[in-house]
């Protein structure tokens, strides 16, 4: 061979570290060395670490052993890392579900103006948050007929949280206590105990029947001491409540908020909260914009007029500017804790503003027709699951006599944990319901899966 | 100078800028043909119905009427408004990433691993023994840590007598509110004449009823807490805990750690210190790290490391749950991503540079800057000027102010965090900015800002006669 470019020894190694290409500083500080001894020149230091006044004994090395990689490496190590997630199936649900996300809701969300932007504490540069929040508000107000909507919480437990704190403070009951469904999820009232643990309050559990309120059994619980009483339509179960006019009415004269637990898909078609007497409404808002990722989602959270200075969390409303026009901005802003501190409504400061913006823009390209379409098929789905799953032998579904909303439960003959661990084997995931019942959740983003999930149901019962 | 003309979109026929989506469009829609039986549905639902395209138009507009980090300096102070790195996004995005939180444990060893690493590195960084990242901002961090504490008390039957919880003046609102939910009284500190906490005062003020003593430090004045062995030393005589506010600990990467400095309990500000986005309010994220021996008392469920199998397990004496899954898993993965990034020389540069900046600034701007020396913040003094006006002069030159009024030991206060993201230039513009408003007259500033989307806005009336929705605006 004729080579004009003999190979040199050097240079040509393969470098496969994953340190490889990783800067010696941060990637992310624009300062070069001449900039640096500028700037300390102009304040007078000879050194940065002159800069830091930190007594000798409390100061640390900086070595933490966390070693430093190019962009390409760290994603190539996460991806590699998250690849370690199972691939199955979903059919979980029971307060985290998943709808298909548009690729609008990320397009837009991703626009770095509103992703980078913070709490709009300069309102003149921030309309365009501000109107979305305000928008999302509106969107929450319309679906929940409430009169007042806020413009985040953390998560659907966090708002069942703040909704009892604010029955403490604008109830007079005679004592403290927080009635709640036998249903509720084990997680959401470990969260709700831990914000009724500060003002003393007193969870109550009330037994239900069919998987949903019994209206005899409630006013039996029902004292003059209860300051809340929660439901959920539909219910973690999947549960449609057929009983929300009576529970109204059971509350109507009571010093006994109703405090109503749903999500904005369902609320699109089921019954409308404020006709039948609730007080508050909770739940979760992230059904519209989020995937599953993990239990993060947004905390809805809205309410009757009377009670709009007791709310917890941000609000955003209209006002003028110097020229006349609309504009918006934060408001009320005397119930937060950067002004009332100790006497502040919640504590939450930085919120999920973000998440409220990606279900804005999702429920806006649904629009009403699109909304209630969905949720009529979430109606759909699970009754046709569950039928035909009841049609394999050992399986009984749904196991509640009721219409279901997205998901139902399921009686097993046999043992359902082994059950749900040979469908995992076998590329499903669905949820182990105590000794003998399983829960499984149908939404248009598994529905094409159900064929598969059945036959391999039949193949595990046999 | 610099100068910024905002995008500003409005129509005539509208009182408004963009219209609502619901002036543009209302429309009523009354389900047929429903699976529920009618007693069972609403009668229908009226939102606005527009096509794709319009609505891209509608939040791309809206989009442009707003001020985001990647727009300009965004020097708010105590909020750590630094760069957010494009790839975490990319990271988070993917299927991978997007699980149910109920699967099994063995089916999520992907996202528990992940989990684990950061609970790892934050260990690490602060110093601690345990760490669990559930709390979903640094508010509700605040609540876990004082639970913590809460709990600790009980276990050792002092419950009941530890009722009071010790915040300096100078603290930010969520620690009074944070600690009144967990059921105590507050005791507030008064600050030294040198801006930090007064021992005097401080040992005055603890006692068998102490139940904690939550600081920031750096503290909100950007001042290092110099006598935090000896403030340690006083809070754990009288049998109480040190908390430690994480919303400064940008300035002490890898310089000190709060587990060194005696802290018991302390939250980080991920959307701070990590860089993760801060949403235009959040999601962030206020994981908490407790020192030995108060593993025992955090939020369930914490993620442990078996051989090469990540579960899920309930510490022994667990305060139960703060959140109803595991936290804002989202910002916690793009958290992982950026320290992993970072690595030991990127976060010592970090802190290195987000001093250096602060110093830098405060050196370029002609207003009185009270106290020192200060890390990553300062707080000047809008001095004759009302510290909010001065705030909105700033607007038209294409920064956004800093945080106003806060702390009240400043007059006319203007705490200014410029973070290590910013280069020379642009500090240089910054600090232009600061001076353009510091010289001028008194009608400038009342007319200011002339250039955003929207005028000087009326606060009064907005609280007055609130108008929370589309709904009430035709009210
Ligand atoms: C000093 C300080 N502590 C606590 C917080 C509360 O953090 P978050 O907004 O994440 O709840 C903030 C944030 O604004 C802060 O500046």
């Amino acid at each position: 061979m004729n080579q004009t470019h003999p190979t040199r020894e050097t240079d040509l190694s393969f470098d496969e570290s994953d340190a490889a290409q990783a800067e010696s500083g941060s990637p992310f500080t624009p300062h070069d060395a001449e900039d640096v001894t500028e700037m300390l020149a102009a304040i007078g230091a000879d050194d940065v670490e002159e800069l830091f006044d930190v007594p000798e004994p409390v100061r640390y090395d900086g070595s933490f052993g966390i070693e430093g990689r190019s962009e390409r490496a760290v994603r190539r190590r996460l991806d590699r890392t998250l690849d370690a997630n199972a691939d199955v199936v979903e059919f979980l649900g029971r307060g985290h579900y998943s709808h298909y996300v548009p690729s609008v809701v990320d397009s837009l969300s991703l626009r770095s103006e509103f992703i980078t932007s913070y709490t709009q504490y300069q309102p003149e540069v921030s309309q365009g948050f501000l109107q979305v929040l305000f928008e999302f508000q509106s969107l929450v107000t319309e679906l929940t007929g409430m009169d007042v909507a806020n413009c985040s919480m953390y998560d659907a437990a966090t708002a069942l949280g703040e909704a009892a704190t604010l029955a403490d403070r604008v109830r007079a009951a005679d004592g403290s206590t927080i009635l709640v469904p036998d249903y509720l999820r084990a997680e959401r009232r470990a969260v709700l105990e831990n914000y009724a643990d500060g003002p003393g309050l007193e969870i109550r559990e009330f037994p239900t029947a069919n998987g949903m309120v019994d209206p005899d059994a409630l006013e039996s619980a029902l004292g003059e001491d209860v300051l809340l009483v929660y439901v959920e339509n539909p219910t973690t179960d999947g549960v449609i409540e057929e009983h929300l006019d009576e529970i109204g009415s059971i509350l109507e004269d009571r010093e006994t908020l109703f405090c109503l637990g749903s999500d904005l898909l369902a609320l699109s078609l089921l019954q409308n909260p404020a006709d039948v007497g609730a007080d508050v409404v909770v739940g979760n808002a992230g059904v519209l914009g989020l995937p599953n990722v993990y239990g993060m989602g947004i905390g809805l959270f809205a309410c009757r007029e009377e009670f709009l200075r007791q709310v917890p969390g941000r609000l955003v409303g209209a006002s003028e500017d110097a020229d006349g026009d609309r504009t918006y901005t934060l408001t009320l802003q005397t119930r937060e804790q950067h002004i009332r501190r100790e006497r502040a409504t919640s504590n939450i400061c930085s919120n999920q503003a973000w998440v409220a913006l990606r279900t804005a823009i999702h429920a806006a390209y649904l629009g009403p027709e699109g909304l209630t379409a969905l949720a009529d098929r979430c109606t759909r789905l699970p009754a046709r699951l569950a039928a035909e799953l009841d049609a394999i032998p050992g399986v009984s579904a749904p196991a509640n006599d009721a219409y279901h909303f997205r998901e139902f439960t399921a009686e097993i003959d046999g043992d359902a944990e082994a059950v749900v661990s040979e469908l995992a084997d076998r590329g499903f995931a669905v949820h182990r319901r105590g000794d003998d019942a399983i829960q499984v959740c149908v939404t248009e983003t598994n529905e094409e899966h159900a064929a598969e999930l059945l036959e391999t149901v039949r193949e595990v019962m046999a | 100078m610099q100068r910024h003309r905002q995008a500003k979109w409005d129509e005539t026929e509208s009182d408004g800028h963009e219209p609502l989506l619901a002036e543009k469009d209302l429309t009523r829609h009354e389900p047929s043909d429903t699976y529920l039986p009618d007693d069972l549905t609403r009668d229908g639902v009226e939102l606005p119905s527009i096509s794709e395209p319009e609505l891209v138009r509608h939040y791309t507009r809206l989009s442009q009427m707003n001020y985001g980090i990647d727009s300009g300096p965004y020097p708010l102070g105590s909020c750590t408004m630094k760069y957010n790195p494009k790839f975490t996004e990319d990271i988070a995005g993917q299927p991978a990433a997007a699980v149910h939180p109920d699967r099994d444990p063995e089916l999520a060893q992907g996202t528990l691993q992940v989990y684990h690493e950061l609970q790892d590195y934050l260990s690490r960084i602060g110093g601690m023994s345990a760490v669990t990242l559930q709390p979903p901002a640094g508010a509700a961090g605040e609540l876990t840590g004082i639970l913590v504490a809460k709990a600790y008390h009980e276990h050792n039957d002092e419950g009941d007598q530890r009722e009071e919880i010790l915040v300096p003046a100078s603290a930010h609102g969520t620690n009074f509110a944070s600690a009144a939910m967990a059921g105590y009284d507050i005791v507030e500190l008064p600050a030294d004449d040198d801006g930090r906490v007064d021992l005097d005062a401080l040992s005055e003020a603890v006692g068998d009823s102490t139940a904690a003593l939550m600081l920031t430090n750096p503290n909100t004045l950007g001042l290092f807490e110099r006598d935090i062995e000896e403030i340690a030393t006083i809070v754990h005589d009288a049998g109480g805990l040190l908390y430690y506010d994480g919303a400064n600990l940008n300035a002490l990467l890898g310089r000190a750690r709060p587990g060194d400095m005696g802290f018991d309990v302390m939250h980080f500000n991920v959307h701070k210190t990590f860089a993760t986005p801060h949403g235009g309010g959040g999601p962030g994220a206020g994981p908490i790290g407790v020192r030995e021996g108060l593993e025992k008392f955090l939020p369930s469920p914490q993620v442990r490391v078996d051989g090469d199998e990540y579960t899920l397990v309930e510490p022994a004496e667990s305060i139960g749950k703060v959140h109803g899954s595991m936290g804002n898993w989202l910002v916690l993965l793009k958290t992982h991503a950026y320290i992993s990034r970072l690595g030991d020389e990127g976060l010592v540069d970090t802190s290195a540079k987000a001093v250096l900046n602060a110093n830098y600034l405060a050196e370029r701007i002609d207003l009185e800057v009270p106290f020192g020396p200060f890390h990553h913040e300062f707080v000047a003094s809008a001095g004759e000027t009302d510290a909010a006006d001065f705030a909105k002069a700033m607007l038209d030159n294409g920064v956004h102010p800093p945080t106003t009024k806060w702390p009240e030991i400043v007059d006319e206060a203007l705490m200014t965090e410029p973070t290590e993201a910013e280069s020379k230039r642009s500090l240089e513009r910054l600090a232009a900015a600061f001076n353009a408003v510091s010289e001028a007259d008194d009608d400038a500033i009342a007319a200011a800002p002339r250039m955003t989307a929207a005028k000087r806005i009326d606060q009064t009336t907005a609280a007055r006669d609130p108008k929370l929705s589309w709904q009430q605006l035709s009210d």
